[in-house]
């Protein structure tokens, strides 16, 4: 177990920067997700850290050594790969003590290691299996024990889920994490699924054309997004556009709004965009008046179970707000509202 | 790739192809075309100069005439060969799996057979002692036996049955990837089968009707024993000329000139497969 | 259903049309007497004792299996190094390489014959059995090419890559994971190579015609200078060793896929 360091790591494919500039530390036994839309290098700097893929420039490290000029074979790193790449010739047993058999250990080493590691995912006594008679979830947990099998410093995982149906994809993200955190390994998990990042990771790394866009919890990362590609990548958020008129007062097609908190080094009438997610935005039947409010026309109700969307039109400028069944308000289409916007749910990006 | 960098193994791994490639094709090749430039010597085979005279001779009458033919038989057997084998080759593809298989290995079996073998039971076949001819009188139709090689027709057919399996192995991969989906799709707007295979699959698969063409094509111009076994020395072509002009005629430099006039036909032939070929995946993607 | 029958019809007719040399050979084989007669004037299997008695048939059998099994070792030997590195590294030069192996299979093999046949003139090797051995090795070279690729193409390279994370080098990959998955087309493409070895005239005989005599040379020198049933008998030989190798194909392989048959599943 070690922290994983990156320091400037770039990668260019010819004239393209697959990924660019990249620092980053993951602290020892934390699991950290590089999240972000596909083409954004989050792979490509995953391969680096595995030594699949040669960085053109920067260091990386796993505690104190350096790691950058070692091949892949000799970095103590566990991949899981998106194809999960078992090997259709050998057993589940064979699989999972490959690595074991090339260092020379004995058969009954490996045996045991093999039990061992199936008793960890759960999946005891299949070691004589053959890869085609198991399951995809199955498959799955065979990859994560070969993984593991060499007792790895780094727990590399390039969107191993993707290939299961919706319902195991969120067990296995469950059941993953809960794994990660009983072995204790620094790892790093590639995904495009937002939900997924935020369901498993201790610490989110947003990625967009070969940059960090932001690294934090995933609940800073939602509540905080850095940037308008952040706050649109994950959830979903309304994005108004306008400027700065003073102080903490934002100014939004003809309306003005407080803001609770106001980034530093933006003057009065700077450009900016204010992100409120749908589940902040207030909203109650007739036409009032309230800091923040604004006056508008249901324009779609759509009931999804768990919440009730609206958008309503505020004369040009259009709101979502995603409210709970049980506080729903008593308005149908096209009833006048008011929809309020909390100067504490507001942020305000560049 | 893989730290391939730093890594020597490719070059570990072609050294052995390229030497093997280069000894045994490239040089080969290489002193086929330089022969083609020397002498004639009768005693020692060939007297090393840098001479047209062979290349000079390939314009003479008898061999335009031969030329003429090997092409003119070549096309005419290639566009037969597709004809029947493209239909074959389709209700294949459409068969069960299993009995595709069955059709595959007889296919197959067929296609190894030296040409040798095919010649020599064919002229069997086509003989007046041991052949159909004898079927047909014991049913009645003929008054008696008769010897239907050597023939322009009997050499046909010894070429159809060499490249019939070669053209059905050619068209077998894309015409297995025609969608069944689209013949479908064309049935349920109103289309015959009949017309939906000539309306659809048809015009769909152009470009690798046209590619094997020409493949069999270059097979066909590459047959040597055919004619010798069931044509007269007018059904002769470049490929007999060759053979002939080599061992029989002890004129290595005469048949080099040949074959490199042969090779670059083929080639120039393949290159527009090729060509043919990359520009339909550009088109599809 | 009148469509129906017309293809049953069509598909008869192809069939009749390929298998008919095949029954006149055997009917032939079958002969009693020295003459070739079809139908056959009596019956007898002697022709295929006489394969192993008589010796100058015998020596051609045994050279043409000699040459076939060589050849395809040649052949296997230059593509497999030469597919896997395409495949793994996918640099420019393996691909002409790659280019230069499929190359004489296209062409007529009689320009194949005739190089092969300057080259051993000019470097005074005429005539003996090693060049038949490399000369249809490196002619039938594009068989093993093709079917390697075919296999490494239907490999997931991800499986190459986990195998180096697990402390593989790259040797040790190609023996213990790309080996035995290509087992399978590296024994086709072998087997492929043998049969069509086997039944190759021109190349064996432009090579080293007058001095090792294989199968398909004795058969046309027989056709020539005198017809016994015996050539036959060893044609329906061949036949048969096709039938079996082709056969063994179907049944433990995927023929169709092996054939470049597109697999939706997969």
């Amino acid at each position: 177990m070690a922290v994983l360091n990156l320091a400037g790591v770039s990668k260019d494919f010819g004239a393209t920067k697959a990924v660019d500039d990249v620092d980053l530390e993951v602290p020892e036994g934390q699991l950290a997700c590089f999240l972000g839309p596909s083409g954004c290098g989050k792979t490509t700097l995953l391969r680096m850290i595995a030594g699949l893929e040669e960085p053109s420039a920067g260091t990386i490290r796993f505690g104190e050594k350096d790691v950058t000029q070692q091949p892949a074979h000799r970095r103590g790193i566990g991949m899981v790969f998106q194809s999960l790449a078992l090997f259709p010739h050998l057993d589940v047993g064979e699989n999972i003590a490959y690595g074991l058999r090339i260092r020379g250990t004995p058969k009954q080493e490996r045996d045991n290691r093999a039990r061992e590691l199936l008793g960890l995912v759960q999946m005891p006594g299949v070691e004589r299996r053959h890869i085609p008679q198991l399951s995809g979830g199955q498959r799955q947990r065979v990859a994560i024990a070969r993984a593991l099998a060499l007792d790895p410093q780094v727990f590399l995982l390039d969107e191993p889920l993707s290939a299961l149906d919706a319902k195991l994809r969120e067990e296995m993200q469950v059941e993953l994490r809960m794994l990660q955190q009983r072995v204790g390994i620094t790892s790093i998990l590639v995904t495009h699924d937002q939900r997924e990042a935020m369901t498993m990771a201790d610490m989110v790394v947003v990625m967009k054309d070969g940059q960090v866009q932001q690294v934090g919890t995933p609940l800073e990362i939602y509540r905080r997004p850095a940037n308008v590609f952040v706050a649109e990548f994950i959830g979903s958020s309304n994005l108004l556009k306008g400027e700065i008129v003073a102080g903490d007062r934002v100014q939004v097609h003809g309306h003005t709004l407080r803001v609770e908190s106001m980034p530093h080094g933006f003057a009065s009438g700077a450009e900016i965009t204010v992100s409120v997610r749908p589940e902040e935005v207030g909203l109650c039947s007739g036409e009032e008046t309230r800091e923040n409010g604004l006056q508008g026309t249901i324009t779609f109700i759509r009931d999804v179970g768990q919440n009730v969307e609206y958008r309503i039109d505020c004369s040009g400028l259009e709101i979502t707000s995603n409210v709970p069944p049980r506080d729903k308000p008593d308005v149908q289409l096209g009833d006048r509202v008011t929809v309020e916007l909390p100067a504490d749910a507001c942020v305000v990006l560049a | 790739m893989t730290t391939a960098r730093r890594s020597w193994a490719p070059i570990g791994l072609l050294s052995y192809p390229t030497l093997m490639l280069g000894v045994f094709f490239l040089i080969p090749f290489g002193i086929m075309f330089a022969t083609s430039f020397f002498e004639r010597d009768p005693i020692a085979f060939y007297r090393p100069a840098f001479v047209f005279d062979q290349y000079a001779r390939l314009a003479t009458s008898l061999f335009i005439d031969h030329l003429l033919f090997s092409l003119y038989l070549a096309v005419f057997v290639s566009v037969i060969s597709i004809g029947l084998a493209f239909p074959f080759t389709y209700l294949l593809t459409r068969m069960r799996l299993r009995t595709q298989t069955l059709w595959l290995v007889f296919v197959l079996s067929v296609l190894s057979l030296s040409e040798v073998i095919v010649g020599f039971s064919w002229s069997m076949l086509l003989s007046r002692t041991a052949g159909l001819s004898n079927v047909l009188v014991w049913l009645g139709i003929l008054e008696e036996a008769v010897a239907w090689a050597p023939s322009f027709g009997a050499v046909v057919v010894g070429y159809l049955y060499l490249t019939l399996p070669y053209t059905v192995l050619i068209l077998y991969p894309p015409l297995s990837r025609i969608d069944p989906e689209l013949t479908e799709a064309a049935r349920t707007l109103g289309a015959s089968p009949l017309r939906a295979f000539f309306n659809v699959v048809i015009p769909s698969t152009r470009t690798p009707i046209i590619a094997s063409m020409i493949l069999v094509f270059v097979f066909t111009l590459g047959v040597f024993l055919i004619p010798n076994l069931l044509g007269r020395p007018r059904h002769w072509t470049l490929s007999v000329l060759i053979t002939d002009q080599a061992v029989y005629q002890s004129n290595p430099p005469f048949a080099a000139a040949l074959a490199v006039f042969l090779l670059a036909t083929s080639a120039a032939l393949i290159l527009i497969t090729l060509w043919l070929s990359r520009r339909k995946r550009v088109a599809t993607t | 259903m009148i469509q129906r029958s017309l293809i049953i019809l069509f598909m008869t007719v192809i069939a009749a049309f390929l298998i008919a040399p095949i029954i006149i050979v055997l009917g032939i084989s079958v002969n009693d007497g020295r003459q070739l007669y079809f139908p056959p004037e009596g019956f007898s299997l002697h022709w295929y004792q006489a394969m192993a008695t008589e010796s100058d048939w015998r020596a051609s059998i045994e050279y043409s299996l000699l040459i076939a099994a060589v050849a395809g070792l040649v052949a296997v030997s230059v593509a497999l190094p030469l597919a896997y590195a395409l495949w793994r590294y996918g640099m420019l030069y393996a691909k002409i390489l790659f280019g230069f192996g499929v190359t004489p299979f296209m062409l007529p093999p009689v320009i194949t014959a005739l190089g092969f046949m300057t080259f051993w003139a000019t470097t005074g090797n005429y005539g003996q059995i090693e060049n038949v051995m490399i000369a249809h090795g490196m002619f039938l070279v594009t068989l093993p090419l093709m079917t390697i690729a075919l296999g490494l193409e239907s490999t997931d390279r991800s499986v190459v890559e986990a195998a180096r994370t697990m402390g593989a080098s790259e040797s040790t990959v190609f023996r213990t994971i790309i080996l035995p998955l290509i087992r399978p087309y590296i024994i086709s493409g072998y087997a492929f190579v043998f049969v069509l070895s086997l039944n190759e005239y021109i190349i064996a005989f432009m090579v080293a015609g007058f001095t090792v005599e294989t199968l398909p040379i004795r058969i046309f020198n027989s056709l020539r200078y005198g017809y016994t049933p015996l050539m036959a008998a060893v044609a329906v030989l061949f036949v048969a060793i096709a039938v079996v190798v082709f056969g063994l194909f179907a049944r433990f392989g995927n023929l169709p896929r092996l054939l470049g048959r597109w697999e939706p599943d997969k």
